[in-house]
């Protein structure tokens, strides 16, 4: 016979082997706590999986409703036809605006407007929410306006005294008011439209007459398609003469709305890190047991005959086996669960969730291969090299397994298989030193917790004694108890700390008191009257900010035009008009990350600027260049001494470029602030509008409520996907205690025996549980405090805030939590008749 | 048996022999020191002959088993078994050989706990991947008289059936030598007597090489030959 048909045939007979023994063992319930440990990991992870990827589409779906297209390219000139041939031939669908203001005239009363023409499948993302009657309900329509139709803002009907049904002109063309619209999608995402809208057909806008020399109109084209569609356009564009063009995708199209799906897409990829995590400890207690178990009857079977390869075969088979059962069963679980999951998250996360895709299916099926050759087969392996003596003498044994070793290696491969799933290197590393130097913390107290427990037993009564004394005499194996128990409960605090701090973070971002008003244009000579008109009104004067327009000629000596901005957001800094302001003070929610905030002590008279982090990175600027700025005719350079993180969704007027004082001081510019205006003082905007015509007030109401949508919709998920977590959690304190259930089954058949009744073995089994759970819980608290310092300091970027709750927290926790489930996994055993314990042994 | 008869034997004349170690020696390192568990045992065991190995604790009755049926490799020394010298091939090819040749009763049974009793006796069958094992397995536990326990798991059988399962399935293989270590150490007197009966009629239809390991005084008059061990040296 060749030699690999020998290998062919050994395979086949293993293979046929391995499926009798799984068939029997899972009969007899062997495998029952490996794979419900890896099947809870796979669900879990699954569930995650699938449920994220939800809900990742649909923030990005939401995201994109900002835009209302995946993708649009915006100009001040009529864009050319061909784009739209393209995009469609692409597959793509799309649309087009144009917008440009206008005073509409109703007898004497007037409102500059915005005019919103659009075509008819306006928007291709989010909908239109309209009201038939003024104050009515507010529903979503899939309709644009019937031509010779105009649907209006509610500000502009109180604004002309009008109501539904009225004729209006918008240049030659008349057209009538017959429908209010509440909001568009892409309303809050560029602050230009600070007069009330009205939408129209984009077919009715040639009989208007005002598109004419000199008109000011902006032009968009809305492209909405699969991801590669929409990246093969985009390439596509680039790549043609597009002078005056300006394309947005998401990640440029709103500061405010991206730093939020960043934020979210980050937590919820931490919870699908524990979850992973946890499932790799729980595998490595059921395998470990597993193994133990096993050891004699490799002994047998090697004894009547078996060869290594054949043992081994049979190993590795049976995992591969157990790895696809778990995969699938897990990732039908986990699908189930995410549906479950995402009907009880219905009504709160409001979006529609689209299907799923496959990725997190092929994950449930890789996962499980990875978890279990790198935590099962290396002491699987071991069976391989179990003396066949073992069934003369119970103390011949395989040589021990380096674990640091082979956990390092599956440590390493989970590693890689977290960074594929969160896509985050950094996010991954803070979490792996976290576990890493816990593992080190948990096993380095629990060798010292063994070795003081030594001389604390004879000073306890005898429940106690024996409790602490099992503690002791496992010795190796109460420190990977303690080790796993505490890594569980640091994973459950750490998302219990950073969940609560990120979500305090958000909440803070956007109080209920945060801005809604937008005051813009507000001149000097209006300044103090507009401050004291708030205060009449009981609303505290605003801080006004002051704006200046200029033109960025230079950084360091290379003219604008000349400059290659490495990002979207620094294109569109280059191709706008820029606004300056100056402060002495930095800003409320700007954090400087390199240089130094001027002070009174400096020069003043050299003027320096801070500039925003992406702006700095778009252009490389570094502390010391210098930025020249046409500011109303006069040449500024200063050089850049600060560069700031800003907070976007703090809606406070911020600014990417920042003057010294003294620098456009004299300059005459306007100012900006922003108010918040409760429910209750809304006519007060009436009477703004009215005292103060010139200034353009944006009501950001309705864009808080789109960010504070997204917001919601995050928090809800992330709190559906602890829940798993915690039952992953969990699962891996049963799995860790059922690996030492066969031992207590003897030992407590043992105490019985001599005497012992059934409530001083309980006491006994109780009181190691406790203090395991005690020592896990401070422990967890520790690393969790630790690792989520880091983390919300370093990842997430927000103001740490060490919670000493979670000690108090942690200790309760782990006493209850360890205790409690120790005592009710173990409780049967003690109620096994002691006669058949010792004859199973 | 001289030692020219004994070496003519293992190198190859078998003359009727089919187990002969040679100078067997065992060390094993420990805290204290090496110890000597076996020192120069030579054994010469006939085809069809049952032997007992007796002695006191610690005489090296077990390790001695283990040498002879390949669990274990000796310091120094030979082992023969059926024709193939046992410690110059490694472990997979001492399982060949058992696999073909050798059956284990132990003293605490070794049934794997997760297999039924016909499953128990079915194993070595598969592994040794034999034809119709569940048949063959099934005809095993009748001669054993535990047929009607054949579904049962290890722990829903008593100490004397675990026996007579481990029985069967050390017979099932028809093997040239059945090793036995203490058969009755679990086993009531009665119970144990019962065993005894049964094993030695099952060798005795077999014609099966019985070596049997036992400080029952009693056990070991049933064999025809007895060998006697003493701080790991044979004394008679």
């Amino acid at each position: 016979m060749m030699p690999s048909q020998s290998i062919i045939k050994t395979w086949m007979h293993a293979a046929r082997l391995s499926l009798q023994k799984i068939r029997r063992e899972w009969r007899a319930g062997e495998h029952l706590v490996l794979i419900m440990a890896l099947l809870v990991a796979v669900t879990a992870l699954t569930t995650v999986s699938f449920f994220t990827d939800r809900v990742e589409r649909a923030m990005k779906q939401r995201g994109n409703e900002i835009l209302a297209a995946d993708l649009r390219v915006t100009s001040t000139r009529p864009l050319p036809g061909g784009y739209l041939q393209h995009a469609q031939a692409l597959g793509l669908r799309t649309a087009q605006v144009q917008s440009f203001n206008n005073v509409i005239v109703s007898g004497d009363a007037t409102s500059i407007s915005t005019i919103y023409a659009v075509t008819k499948n306006y928007p291709l993302r989010g909908k239109l929410k309209v009201t038939d009657v003024l104050n009515g309900p507010v529903h979503e329509t899939t309709q644009i306006p019937a031509p010779g139709e105009l649907w209006v803002d509610a500000r502009l009907l109180s604004r002309l005294s009008i109501n539904l049904g009225t004729e209006l002109n918008i240049g030659k063309l008349q057209v009538k008011v017959t429908r209010i619209l509440d909001s568009r999608p892409d309303e809050g995402s560029q602050f230009i439209e600070f007069a009330p809208t009205v939408l129209m057909r984009l077919e009715d806008v040639p009989a208007t007459g005002l598109m004419g020399e000199g008109s000011r109109a902006r032009y968009v084209q809305l492209y909405a398609g699969d991801d590669a569609g929409i990246t093969a356009f985009h390439d596509w564009w680039t790549r043609q003469p597009h002078d005056n063009q300006r394309v947005e995708s998401l990640s440029d199209a709103s500061p405010q709305v991206q730093n939020s799906i960043e934020r979210a897409a980050k937590f919820l990829n931490l919870t699908a890190l524990t979850s992973v995590l946890l499932s790799g400890i729980g595998v490595a207690m059921a395998a470990r047991r597993y193994t133990a178990r096993h050891l004699d009857t490799v002994a047998l079977m090697k004894t009547i005959g078996a060869s290594q390869a054949m043992v081994l075969s049979i190993s590795t088979l049976e995992l591969v086996m157990l790895a696809v059962i778990a995969g699938v069963l897990g990732t039908i679980f986990g699908y189930i669960a995410q549906w479950g999951l995402a009907l009880a998250a219905r009504d709160l996360i409001r979006s529609d969730l689209p299907a799923p895709g496959l990725t997190p299916a092929l994950l449930g099926m890789i996962t499980p291969l990875i978890i279990l050759a790198g935590f099962a087969l290396p002491p699987l392996l071991q069976l391989k090299r179990v003396p066949p003596a073992r069934v003369l003498r119970h103390t011949v044994a395989p040589p021990p397994l380096r674990y640091y070793t082979v956990y390092g290696v599956a440590i390493a491969a989970l590693c890689a298989l977290l960074i594929v799933l969160v896509r985050d290197v950094r996010l991954v590393i803070f979490v792996g030193i976290g576990t890493i130097s816990t593992i080190a913390v948990l096993a380095s107290a629990g060798w010292l917790l063994v070795r003081m427990l030594k001389s604390v037993r004879h000073n306890v009564g005898v429940s106690w004694r024996y409790g602490v004394a099992n503690i002791a005499r496992r010795g190796r194996e109460s420190i990977v108890q303690l080790v796993a128990f505490g890594l569980g409960l640091m994973v459950l605090l750490l998302l219990f700390v950073v969940r609560n701090d990120v979500l305090n973070d958000w909440r803070r971002s956007l109080p209920p008191d945060a801005p809604n008003q937008f005051l813009i244009n507000i001149s000097p000579e209006r300044a103090d009257e507009l401050k004291q008109f708030f205060v009449d009104h009981g609303i505290a004067a605003p801080e006004l900010v002051p704006m200046m327009r200029a033109h960025l000629l230079k950084v360091n000596n290379t003219p604008a035009a000349d400059l290659k901005p490495k990002n979207d957001r620094g294109r569109g800094f280059l191709d706008r008009e820029a606004n300056l302001s100056w402060s002495r003070e930095l800003p409320d929610g700007n954090k400087l990350i390199a240089g130094t905030w001027w002070n009174d002590a400096d020069n003043m008279t050299a003027p320096q600027v801070s500039v925003e982090k992406s702006i700095a990175e778009a252009f490389d600027l570094k502390l010391g260049d210098t930025m020249t700025y046409d500011v109303g005719g006069q040449e500024i350079t200063a050089a850049i001494s600060s560069i700031r993180d800003v907070r976007w969704d703090s809606f406070k007027p911020n600014f990417f470029v920042l003057f010294s004082p003294g620098v456009l001081d004299k300059v005459v510019g306007t100012y900006i602030t922003s108010v918040h205006i409760n429910p209750s003082q809304r006519s007060v905007m009436g009477e703004f509008y009215k005292r103060f015509p010139e200034i353009s007030a944006i009501d950001i109401d309705a864009l808080i409520a789109q960010i504070r949508g997204v917001m919601d919709s995050a928090t809800m998920a992330i709190q559906y996907v602890f829940v798993f977590s915690l039952l992953a959690g969990i699962a891996v304190l049963l799995a860790a205690i059922q690996a030492t259930r066969d031992e207590r089954r003897y030992e407590s058949a043992m105490l019985r025996t001599l005497g012992a009744s059934r409530r001083v073995v309980l006491q006994g089994v109780a009181a190691e549980f406790i203090v395991l759970g005690m020592l896990a819980g401070i422990l967890g608290a520790s690393a969790a405090s630790a690792v989520g310092y880091h983390l919300a300091t370093r990842a997430f970027n927000l103001n740490y805030h060490f919670d000493f709750n979670v000690w108090w927290i942690g200790l309760l926790g782990g006493m209850v939590l360890v205790g409690v489930t120790g005592i009710a996994v173990t409780r049967s055993v003690v109620n096994v008749p002691p006669a058949l314990s010792l004859r199973e042994r | 048996m001289t030692p020219d008869q004994l070496n003519r034997d293992i190198d190859g004349n078998m003359n009727g022999t089919v187990l002969a170690a040679e100078h067997l020696t065992m060390k094993v390192s420990s805290p204290e020191g090496t110890l000597t568990i076996l020192d120069d045992v030579n054994v010469f065991i006939r085809a069809g002959e049952t032997v007992a190995i007796i002695g006191a604790s610690g005489a090296g009755k077990s390790t001695l088993l283990a040498l002879l049926a390949g669990l274990d490799v000796p310091t120094s020394g030979k082992v023969k078994l059926n024709g193939s010298e046992l410690t110059t091939l490694d472990e997979d090819g001492r399982a060949a050989l058992r696999a073909a040749h050798v059956g284990f009763v132990f003293q605490s049974f070794h049934l794997v706990p997760s297999l039924t009793a016909l499953e128990n006796v079915m194993l070595p069958l598969e592994l040794a991947n034999q034809p119709s094992p569940r048949d063959k397995a099934m005809t095993a536990l009748q001669e054993v008289g535990l047929q009607a326990r054949a579904g049962h798991y290890p722990n829903q059988l008593s100490g004397g059936e675990q026996q007579r399962v481990a029985i069967a399935r050390a017979f099932v293989t028809h093997p040239a030598v059945l090793f036995a270590d203490e058969p009755t150490g679990n086993l009531d007197t009665a119970t144990g007597e019962k065993v005894v009966e049964q094993l030695f009629a099952m060798n005795h239809a077999a014609g099966t090489t019985l070596v049997l390991v036992t400080h029952d005084a009693s056990l070991a008059s049933r064999c025809q030959r007895v060998i006697r061990l003493d701080m790991g040296r044979v004394v008679a």
